[in-house]
């Protein structure tokens, strides 16, 4: 289930005082079972890009094709829940549109709507609810009752039970404690690995972008800068702080480190693993110089 | 929600976007007292040549206004039947039972649709001209006279206006729970009624949790900051009259003037 953009551009308020583009000729490829992050800044179009996968928004010109299945700025608004149903979207601050009377309703709400039987979908919830690591001793609570934490991962299971298989994930960790967010971002990483399921994720976090993903989309003001692994785009600091990137806190102390003259002769490290390794072979190279 | 053009505002730099916000809501209602005094086809022509040269000052386009009168369509063209069929008087060009379509009922029928048009038109010039604070300050302004026999008009004020900054804040809410419904399989605007108030539900609740939810945060940051009413505060923006505010209201009195004289 391959997502392609051909020629994507989208105007918000078409035809308007207000009218104001928002993607700029967008071409880009998402594989299945890949991890794809995509970065920039606040209002580099981020968002406005993953609601065009399913269907929240339509191409004003160019076209989309999702598995096959194209969407144009013509395509009727009618027969999109197949769609809608493989490709599942999480929301920023998901828990903010939770309504249902219980925890167990609200995460049958998407499943019945694509019109799986009531049984298939209370099964459904009762699964997913401990999937994303809830008692499920919750599922007859009220979901105004739980933690922000909680609500958010009822929320996340509520988009699950749909069983999409691409999943696109807007900020999810936004707003939670690092806990938390280690949490959710292990979950993410379990369903693209044991499920392989298609993970599309929006993020601030580089660290995130760069233990997780496979491929990284970089965003700026409505354009594709950039498109490449993360060590591709994490090469060139000057180039990412000219967009207004951070690096991952581990190059980030690679980098000083190297400026106290410390190198790396393949590339610099992006996670923790990579700079353990890195130095581990140092150091044992010079240790065992000075035995020899 | 791009087609909701009520309260919106367009800027401008036209004479009737610098006006003061206290003139034209005093015009403007003057003016819907002035549609409600016409009643022949001369008093008609003096009152939509005065608003259309309104419009046409204010530089906004008339689609807008176009736009302004959809929401309200339905009422206008029940109104309208209604008067139709139930006015009496004069010719009866048709009957059957005690509907009758009658000269006079004609006539009374099309006067409503143009005071309809008249004041929806009017009103729209003023919210699309005007930002919704100074619509605020504007009537804080106005209201101020009635302090003297203890009417809380801050109080009202900033209720009025923490309410107006906020419709485009539970605008986008709302249409971002919409767009999150809808990843879910909602449809929104199909299927049978039945199905239809069903849709509403997913919305509305989450819509309401937030505003409350923001209510309260609102009200703890003013409490925090020591608020307190009837302080006499004063304004960072302060509304100042001007002479074109004069000449403007001046024209609509004279108008006012001449209609009384040609009116039956």
């Amino acid at each position: 289930m391959s997502i392609t953009f051909n020629k994507v551009n989208y105007f918000y308020q078409m035809n308007s005082p207000f009218q104001h583009q928002a993607l700029h000729d967008i071409n880009l490829e998402i594989k299945d079972h890949s991890f794809t992050a995509i970065i920039g800044h606040t209002g580099s179009g981020k968002s406005t890009l993953v609601q065009q996968m399913n269907a929240l928004l339509k191409p004003s010109t160019g076209f989309i094709d999702v598995d096959g299945r194209q969407i144009t700025a013509d395509t009727s608004n009618k027969n999109l829940k197949v769609l809608r149903q493989h490709v599942g979207m999480v929301f920023q601050f998901p828990e903010n549109k939770l309504f249902e009377e219980t925890v167990k309703k609200d995460v049958m709400f998407g499943p019945l709507n694509f019109g799986m039987g009531e049984a298939k979908a209370e099964a459904q919830a009762i699964k997913l609810v401990k999937e994303v690591g809830l008692d499920s001793d919750i599922l007859e609570r009220s979901p105004f009752e739980l933690s922000g934490g909680q609500m958010r991962r009822v929320a996340i299971a509520g988009v699950l039970a749909s069983d999409p298989q691409t999943l696109i994930l807007d900020e999810p960790t936004a707003g939670l404690d690092p806990r938390g967010r280690n949490e959710i971002m292990e979950l993410v990483q379990k369903l693209h690995q044991e499920q392989g399921k298609t993970i599309i994720l929006v993020t601030h976090q580089m660290e995130d972008v760069a233990k997780y993903a496979d491929q990284v989309i970089v965003m700026d003001e409505g354009q594709v800068e950039k498109i490449g692994s993360p060590q591709e785009v994490f090469s060139n600091i000057e180039w990412l702080q000219k967009h207004h990137l951070e690096l991952p806190q581990t190059t980030q102390f690679a980098i000083s480190m190297q400026k106290k003259g410390f190198s790396f002769p393949d590339h610099l490290p992006l996670n923790e693993d990579e700079l353990a390794i890195e130095l581990a072979k140092q150091i044992d190279v010079e240790g065992s110089g000075e035995l020899g | 929600m791009d087609k909701f053009i009520f309260g919106r505002f367009i800027p401008g730099e036209s004479w009737v976007h610098k006006m003061d916000p206290r003139a034209k809501l005093l015009i403007s209602f003057f003016f819907i007292l002035l549609v409600f005094f016409a009643n022949n086809v001369m008093s008609y022509v003096l009152v939509f040549a005065v608003l259309i040269s309104s419009i046409l000052l204010s530089g906004v386009s008339l689609g807008f206004f176009i736009k302004g009168i959809r929401p309200l369509l339905w009422l206008m063209v029940f109104t309208v039947i209604i008067q139709i069929l139930f006015g009496a008087g004069g010719h009866v060009y048709w009957s059957w039972g005690w509907i009758s379509i009658t000269q006079q009922g004609v006539i009374s029928a099309v006067y409503i649709l143009l005071r309809f048009l008249a004041i929806i038109m009017m009103s729209t010039l003023l919210t699309l001209t005007t930002q919704p604070l100074q619509i605020a300050d504007g009537v804080e302004e106005l209201l101020k006279p009635l302090k003297k026999i203890h009417f809380p008009v801050e109080t009202l004020a900033l209720m009025l206006s923490l309410a107006l900054r906020f419709v485009p804040t539970l605008m986008d809410e709302a249409t971002k729970i919409m767009d999150a419904q809808r990843a879910r399989g909602v449809d929104f605007g199909s299927g049978g009624v039945k199905q239809q108030v069903k849709t509403v539900v997913p919305l509305l609740i989450p819509l309401f949790v937030s505003a409350f939810n923001r209510a309260s945060d609102i009200a703890i940051a003013m409490e925090a900051r020591g608020y307190k009413d009837g302080l006499n505060r004063t304004k960072y923006r302060e509304l100042r009259w001007r002479k074109q505010d004069s000449i403007s209201g001046l024209i609509y009195v004279v108008a006012g003037v001449v209609l009384l004289f040609i009116r039956n």
